[in-house]
């Protein structure tokens, strides 16, 4: 995907100013702004947990929020095949009202294209989102040696309800996705005046993503310790069952928070007393080198690479 | 009992770290065959826990590595047929064929399905009895008698639509097959816990007995691998061989009898062609006569007579699975060959070595 982005769409269209964030960062007439966009096209659109609306709102609201700024407004797009009961839209645009009254933001405009049947798989969604820069500079480039990682909860809870919800392998709500907004958390964070340099939702490809790409883009290495790392006993029976370690799988309530180390217990407290934080945790920290590296301390005390997954873990998680 | 909890930890680790570092004058290379058990290692970072002299390789133990080129070749040849469902494992999808993968069949437009069972396979054949849904048969001892239960199931059920390109490998004939090359030296082996509970540690005898290698059967959690190299080690110590079984709570001696039954009901012991070490006698299975409706091979023999023989590559997959090479000695691994870009089977395959080694060992 890295690659089809890089050799098809940069090369073809992006400026020097393109942002390889999750949101980009615009200067309009003094102001800074957050802009981003997303599509979803999670099968099934139905999960325990959530629903291909609520990930809309939540999933634009996050990318926003990455970049320390206020989401404001977004805009959703629709595209629906011909037959899709009634009932069904309805049921989605109810959670994306609540959703977006939860996140403080508006749904202000939209667009909507019906597709004959075949054409589109029940309901695809297209968001973007403006939000106001609270504080510049926080990027994926932005990490320094010695910082804190705070993640905000558990992992794969997420890809995990959609993989055993698509497959029907188990009927279950013991597994439900995580999607949230996570405004209160982020600007919690921005208003104690916390040294955040980073931030990243860990969407598709899990935490292992993210830190790559985050070691990535900082050019610095990064630790984590998996003791430190909550996986619901759920979940990780149901990996062990796949053959599939939830550091990979997408999460869609959650965030990865670098944080200078003088504020690292500040920035847990914030968190633990927010709607969605209760589980948070400093999970590692950033290491001057070797560049581009993460490595896992492993629940039984050696010493492993993490490496970003390679390929589709499972299509339409999102 | 939580068995992942207390097979991980972290204190019977230490202590068993501990105990194996009482080996550290010798010198001794143990082979795994078990793509499980590559995962595992590689996972949880067992080889830092080994003394200096004592390393652990990888042997042909993935079942979609040592899967060889012409059979690949050939089951994309039947997926490019009109009117074929093409049903796999996951794993399989990316797996480079000579010419295109099942990935990039599937992109083109062919019905290229994954599934978690084979049995499902047959609930597609019967739910569109138009298309001929076709199997692939990859995988070890663990995985065959599902195979045979899915030919069962759909034999009774007249699903004549549902067909099984059969490339199953067998264990114990491909280790006597590596043990006989000199260009292989293990001390002792690590032996694969899953297929031994269908086959029973029993199987290995003669590894012991006529080739003079100890072998430990071993399970999959930290504690486990750590016990049954401590086994293989105190027995090179004192200059024994044996089938030590460190994983009793799984295995016994004897094959289990009900996975005994349908294995020899539905296949026959056949030769079978291995990537890197050629075609091994008896090694295989093939459907008996009574399944061979079933038969891949034989429904679709004139497309698989006309495949075109493998292309050559300069991918070192065989030679890593015979044990020789490691992964980091192949002048492809982490350059041009990587798990988005993979040259060969064991560096995509996520049981393969070469994918082992990349993703948690670091380039």
């Amino acid at each position: 995907m890295t690659e089809l982005i890089e050799e098809v769409f940069i090369a073809g269209y992006a400026q020097s100013d393109f942002s390889r964030d999750d949101s980009a960062v615009l200067r309009l007439d003094g102001a800074d702004i957050a802009f981003t966009t997303d599509s979803f096209v999670v099968d099934p659109i139905f999960f325990p947990g959530g629903d291909i609306g609520r990930l809309a709102i939540a999933g634009t609201v996050n990318d926003l929020l990455t970049a320390a700024a206020r989401p404001i407004a977004i805009a959703v797009s629709f595209i629906i095949e011909e037959g899709l009961e009634i009932e069904t839209l309805r049921s989605i645009a109810a959670s994306m009202r609540d959703t977006a009254d939860e996140a403080g933001v508006r749904v202000v405009t939209g667009d909507t294209k019906v597709v004959p049947r075949g054409s589109a798989d029940k309901v695809f969604i297209t968001t973007s989102g403006v939000g106001v820069i609270l504080r510049p500079g926080v990027s994926g480039a932005s990490a320094k040696p010695g910082d804190r990682i705070m993640l905000t909860g558990s992992i794969g809870d997420h890809g995990t309800a959609v993989m055993l919800a698509r497959e029907k392998l188990l009927d279950t709500q013991a597994i439900a996705s995580d999607a949230a907004p996570l405004t209160e958390i982020v600007l919690g964070l921005m208003e104690s005046g916390c040294q955040v340099h980073a931030m990243r939702d860990p969407t598709r490809g899990g935490i292992a993503s993210s830190l790559n790409e985050i070691a990535a883009q900082s050019r610095a290495a990064i630790e984590i310790d998996e003791a430190r790392i909550r996986v619901k006993p759920a979940v990780n029976a149901a990996c062990e069952a796949l053959g599939i370690e939830p550091f990979f799988v997408a999460n869609e309530g959650k965030m990865l928070i670098l944080v200078a180390a003088e504020d690292a217990e500040k920035a847990l407290s914030i968190a633990r007393s927010s709607r969605y934080g209760g589980d948070a945790d400093i999970i590692g920290e950033v290491r001057p080198a070797p560049p581009g590296r993460v490595t896992v301390r492993t629940a039984i005390g050696t010493s492993r690479v993490l490496g970003s997954p390679s390929g589709e873990l499972l299509p339409r998680i999102c | 009992m939580r068995l992942s909890d207390e097979f991980r930890d972290p204190a019977l680790v230490r202590e068993l770290a501990e105990r194996i570092g009482r080996f550290s004058g010798m010198s001794a290379t143990i082979m795994e065959v078990c793509g499980t058990h590559t995962m595992s290692v590689a996972r949880f970072g067992l080889k830092s826990l080994l003394p200096p002299g004592v390393s652990l390789i990888s042997g042909p133990g993935c079942p979609v590595c040592v899967t060889d080129q012409r059979d690949i070749d050939a089951y994309l040849a039947i997926g490019a047929l009109p009117g074929v469902t093409l049903a796999c494992f996951g794993d399989m999808i990316r797996v480079p064929g000579s010419a295109t993968s099942l990935e990039r069949l599937r992109a083109e437009g062919a019905d290229v399905r994954v599934v978690y069972s084979p049995i499902d396979a047959v609930d597609t054949a019967r739910g569109d009895p138009g298309r001929q849904v076709v199997f692939f048969g990859v995988g070890f001892e663990t995985t065959i008698p599902a195979i045979a239960l899915a030919v069962k199931v759909a034999a009774e059920g007249k699903v004549s639509n549902f067909l099984v390109y059969c490339a199953h490998k067998t264990i114990p004939a491909a280790l006597r097959a590596l043990l006989a090359t000199d260009e292989l030296r293990v001390s002792g082996l690590l032996l694969p816990g899953h297929v031994t509970t269908i086959i029973g540690s029993g199987a290995y005898s003669f590894l012991a007995d006529q080739l003079g290698v100890t072998c430990a059967v071993a399970g999959f959690e930290p504690v486990d691998i750590l016990l049954a190299v401590e086994a293989i080690l105190a027995r090179i110590e004192q200059g024994t061989a044996a089938i030590d079984n460190a994983y009793p709570r799984a295995v016994r001696a004897e094959p289990n009898p009900r996975a005994a039954e349908l294995i020899d009901e539905v296949f026959v012991t056949s030769d079978a062609l291995w990537r890197g070490l050629g075609s091994i006698p008896g090694s295989g299975v093939a459907l008996a006569a009574k399944y061979a409706v079933h038969d891949a091979s034989l429904r679709f023999a004139d497309t698989l007579a006309a495949v075109p023989p493998p292309k050559q590559t300069t991918c070192k997959c065989g030679d890593v699975l015979r044990g020789i090479t490691r992964p980091s000695q192949c002048p492809h691994f982490g350059t041009t060959c990587t798990p988005t870009d993979p040259i060969g089977p064991c560096m995509v395959s996520s049981e393969g070595a070469c994918a082992a080694a990349y993703k948690y060992e670091g380039v």
